[in-house]
């Protein structure tokens, strides 16, 4: 079985794994980072999304061997103490409900906040819509990235 | 309804050997209401208790909760009662998942709105008993009369201002009598019932710490798969395994029943070894169709092969004597449940014990269940509940547990079973596909009888339901329902039996005040004034309540005010004990309307964690609204027609109305939060649809009946 080198949230890591094994299942499932999420496995709830080279990407639908040298960030790797703006945020508002999709939530928020730094409503909307909450904490989610942004600016 | 319990019954103390006390109580037994010991209380050791309060040394406290937590609050809001009288500072709480066995499971209830309602009274008599016995260690100490001290966030002063901390007589409290008449705070000086606290869980969920089932694993664990009937009605014949198991990391594929399961040692070797499966499968009857369902449950309307859940009056003579019959029919597809986790869950099976991990609404059941699956005895088998990933009925269901201890036991393997996202929506236990018909009977421009027809797949309607509005408000009431037994595996869907009740009703109302040029709130409120002071023990919902909440929706909504371009919608509602008024803002963008905004006014008693409720209720209403919009579900040769979310349609965040909500202030015992905001939230958008459009809506998916092909959002 091939080997692959992977950089994750600043680490290398080696995996074993079939070429095709997506990302999502090498993370969860190889190396224990169970923070990224399985939801649909066709890219269309967003529950696993990941930083790749700072883009929000679903990691069910991204090859493990399509992965070498990038820059992978997941979950664990936004901050493991709730210091990043974005978490705080997400805490300060309460948003989760059963609290599954939220990792999800939050890579595809720390993404589009990198690029834009003062959204308007409409544009978080826009950026969040790949990423459904089955609990509908949609009105939080919108909260939670205004206050984001406002404590990252 | 308030419990009657004795505390002896539920709650036992006991020192720490490394300092501390633990207090011990039966959170089921106690939350049910009149129920009895099931054996002596002297009989019972600690491990028939299934929550606990450990109090140490350092006056830190750790709540041991039990009961499942799939998103609806209850791991914060139930130790925030305990907290709350036993009068100790939020902040030095830590909540704890309680580790279970199966001898309190059996005791286990949980779902339908009930945790807070039930648990409300003995959750208080558990923190205030615990906090009297420290009381009573304190004042033992001191020499005085345990009535002439106070306590103020785990601290007891006595009248000349001395102060001990709970843990400094904590293990003098634990060698105490359990006292019987504890005093229980005044709702006016709740410190912690009634603050915005925030969910226990939130920092584990948002750092993406491991919670929830599909998260555990277990050394030498493996993954299973399962390949299972592509449509309700077809059977296993053969099958041919070569290709899967030439698959590198396939260990092993088991047949059980007309399933097989496919087991290796991760998920995606798993899911391809499933997918190299050849199998053929056979059906000894006719595979079912959403058309004929709509045949046969029209049909069932138009028969008369029905079952009376209640008659008032003589609804055939109000209609005879009517100068109007007005007559609709409202129709709801099939729903899945969609939790965002998929199914899934973990069985190991020895000859010593069977043990199963993962997310489960109902224990007690699935321990029974797989104890009868596996021929043993109950006592051998533990469940262990993890964090649910969403519930919303599904997991009442322990069919996916079964799977997994049934392979586990042929693997002789710990297996963790995991449904893909087809699997999940493909093997549902779905909300079945439902129509109604509802008449009513005008005279004199007054509505004398309304008959109610329900005829679904499978069954629907509930004991209580025909008790609900309009219930007593009608002279001539009658509820019918019919069901057609059907191979397509159905159950409890957030909300069941109301959540399309509830938007044909509002609908059929709103509608029947146009017909009559009556205001739309005046028809209601006209109609509830005849429920007050009724006698009739049935009647489920307070005409009182529902009024308060309909005028207050009307006041915060600016009904009738609404700014040009705002279109209203309006709706009103009782279930789950909790009575609910919803008003819906429709703009028109580029003509299609658009769901702007929602106010939802609650009386749901005393607000135990109004951060946590407005959650719900925000959750409730948009999920309502996504499903009245976008629910689509339909079947052909007996399989779904929609397999994962590229075909079926949740609503997303650009799609969601801001939700408004008020809570009536009052100091009545506490009702559940997780299902009550759902039902009324379509009628509200049907009605402001229709505001804005002038197209009535009978027929859910709404965009499936709208004259447009834009999306609505």
């Amino acid at each position: 079985m091939p080997v692959y080198n992977l950089k994750i949230n600043g680490q290398s890591q080696t995996v074993e794994a079939d070429q095709d094994t997506p990302l999502l299942w090498v993370l969860r499932d190889h190396l224990d980072m169970v923070g990224t999420k399985f939801g649909c496995g066709i890219g269309q709830c967003g529950a696993c999304t990941i930083h790749l080279d700072g883009s929000a990407t679903r990691s069910c639908l991204l090859k493990v061997s399509m992965v070498e040298n990038m820059e992978i960030t997941t979950i664990e790797g936004i901050s493991e103490d709730v210091s990043h703006p974005v978490q705080q945020a997400w805490k300060e508002i309460d948003v989760p409900q059963c609290g599954y999709c939220q990792a999800g939530q939050i890579m595809s928020a720390t993404a589009f906040l990198n690029e834009n730094s003062n959204p308007n409503k409409s544009e978080i909307r826009d950026a969040m819509s790949g990423n459904i909450c089955r609990c509908a904490s949609y009105n939080r989610i919108e909260r939670a990235v205004e206050l984001a942004a406002s404590k990252m600016s | 309804m308030s419990p009657s319990f004795s505390r002896r019954s539920f709650i036992k103390t006991s020192a720490l050997a490394g300092g501390g006390i633990l207090i011990g109580f039966n959170l089921f037994q106690a939350c049910k209401p009149e129920t009895t010991p099931p054996v002596d209380i002297s009989q019972l050791n600690f491990n028939d208790f299934n929550a606990f309060i450990k109090i140490a040394d350092n006056g830190m406290v750790t709540i041991f909760s039990p009961n499942p937590e799939i998103g609806q609050g209850v791991k914060t809001s139930m130790p925030m009662i305990i907290a709350e009288e036993l009068d100790v500072a939020w902040d030095n709480v830590h909540v704890v998942q309680g580790a279970l066995d199966t001898k309190n499971f059996t005791r286990q209830v949980a779902g339908g709105s009930q945790s807070i309602r039930f648990g409300w009274e003995a959750l208080r008599q558990t923190g205030a008993t615990a906090r009297q016995m420290l009381v009573n260690a304190a004042a033992a100490k001191w020499g005085v009369d345990a009535s002439t001290c106070k306590t103020d966030s785990g601290v007891i002063i006595n009248s000349n201002g001395d102060k001990l901390g709970y843990g400094e007589v904590v293990q003098e409290a634990a060698a105490l009598e359990v006292p019987e008449n504890v005093t229980l705070k005044e709702p006016k000086d709740f410190k912690i019932i009634g603050k915005d606290t925030r969910n226990v869980d939130t920092d584990k969920i948002i750092t993406g710490k491991p919670l929830f089932g599909l998260d555990y694993k277990e050394e030498g664990m493996m993954h299973a798969v399962v390949l299972r009937p592509p449509a309700f009605g077809k059977k296993l014949v053969d099958y041919d395994d070569t290709e899967t198991r030439a698959i590198s990391g396939v260990e092993d594929v088991i047949k059980f029943g007309d399933k097989v399961a496919v087991l290796a040692k991760d998920t995606w070797t798993a899911m391809k070894g499933k997918k190299a499966l050849k199998a053929n499968w056979t059906s000894d009857s006719k595979l079912e169709n959403t058309e004929e369902h709509d045949k046969i449950l029209t049909d069932l309307l138009n028969g008369n092969d029905f079952k009376t859940m209640r008659a008032d009056g003589d609804v055939k003579k109000a209609f005879a004597a009517a100068d109007q019959v007005i007559e609709r029919v409202y129709e709801s597809p099939f729903l899945p449940h969609n939790c965002m986790e998929p199914m899934n869950f973990f069985a190991d099976v020895t000859a010593e014990k069977v043990r199963l991990v993962g997310p489960i609404q109902t224990p007690a059941r699935t321990a029974k269940q797989v104890a009868e699956l596996l021929d043993r005895a109950v006592e051998d088998v533990s469940v262990e509940m993890t964090r649910m990933g969403g519930g919303f009925g599904r997991r009442l269901y322990g069919d996916f547990a079964l799977e997994a201890a049934e392979i586990a036991k042929l693997a002789q393997k710990p297996v963790k079973v995991i449904y893909s996202r087809e699997d999940d929506m493909g093997a549902g236990i779905y909300r079945p596909s439902i129509k109604y018909k509802i008449s009513a009977s005008i005279k004199d421009g007054k509505i004398t009888g309304y008959h109610l027809k329900e005829a679904s797949v499978n069954s629907n309607m509930y004991g209580l339901i025909p008790n609900f509005f309009p219930a007593g408000a009608i002279e001539n009431y009658q509820v019918d329902v019919a069901a057609y037994d059907s191979k397509i595996t159905t159950g409890a869907w957030r909300a069941p039996y109301t959540n399309f009740l509830s938007f044909a009703e509002q609908s059929f109302f709103d509608e029947l005040a146009e017909i009559l040029e009556i205001d739309r709130i005046k028809l209601r409120l006209d109609l509830l004034q005849k429920v007050k002071g009724t006698t009739d023990e049935r009647i489920q919902y307070s005409p009182e309540r529902l009024e308060n909440v309909i005028n207050v929706a009307v006041e915060k909504s600016g009904w009738g005010n609404a700014k040009e371009g705002v279109y209203q919608g309006f709706s009103a509602y009782y279930c789950h004990n909790t009575h609910v008024a919803e008003v819906a803002d429709v703009e028109l963008e580029n003509d299609v309307p658009v769901v702007k905004k929602v106010t939802c006014v609650v009386d749901c008693g005393i607000v135990v964690n109004p951060l946590g409720a407005k959650n719900q209720i925000e959750g409730g209403v948009i999920d309502g609204i996504g499903h009245a919009m976008y629910g689509d579900f339909s079947f052909k040769d007996g399989a779904p027609e929609s397999k994962n979310f590229d075909t079926y349609r949740l609503i997303r965040i650009n799609e969601t109305p801001i939700v408004e909500t008020h809570f009536i202030e009052n100091e009545l015992s506490p009702t559940g939060l997780g299902e009550p905001a759902l039902p009324p939230a379509g009628a509200a958008v049907a009605n402001a649809i229709k505001a804005a459009k002038g197209i009535r809506l009978y027929k859910q998916p709404f965009i499936k009946h709208m004259n447009t092909k834009a999306p609505l959002g």
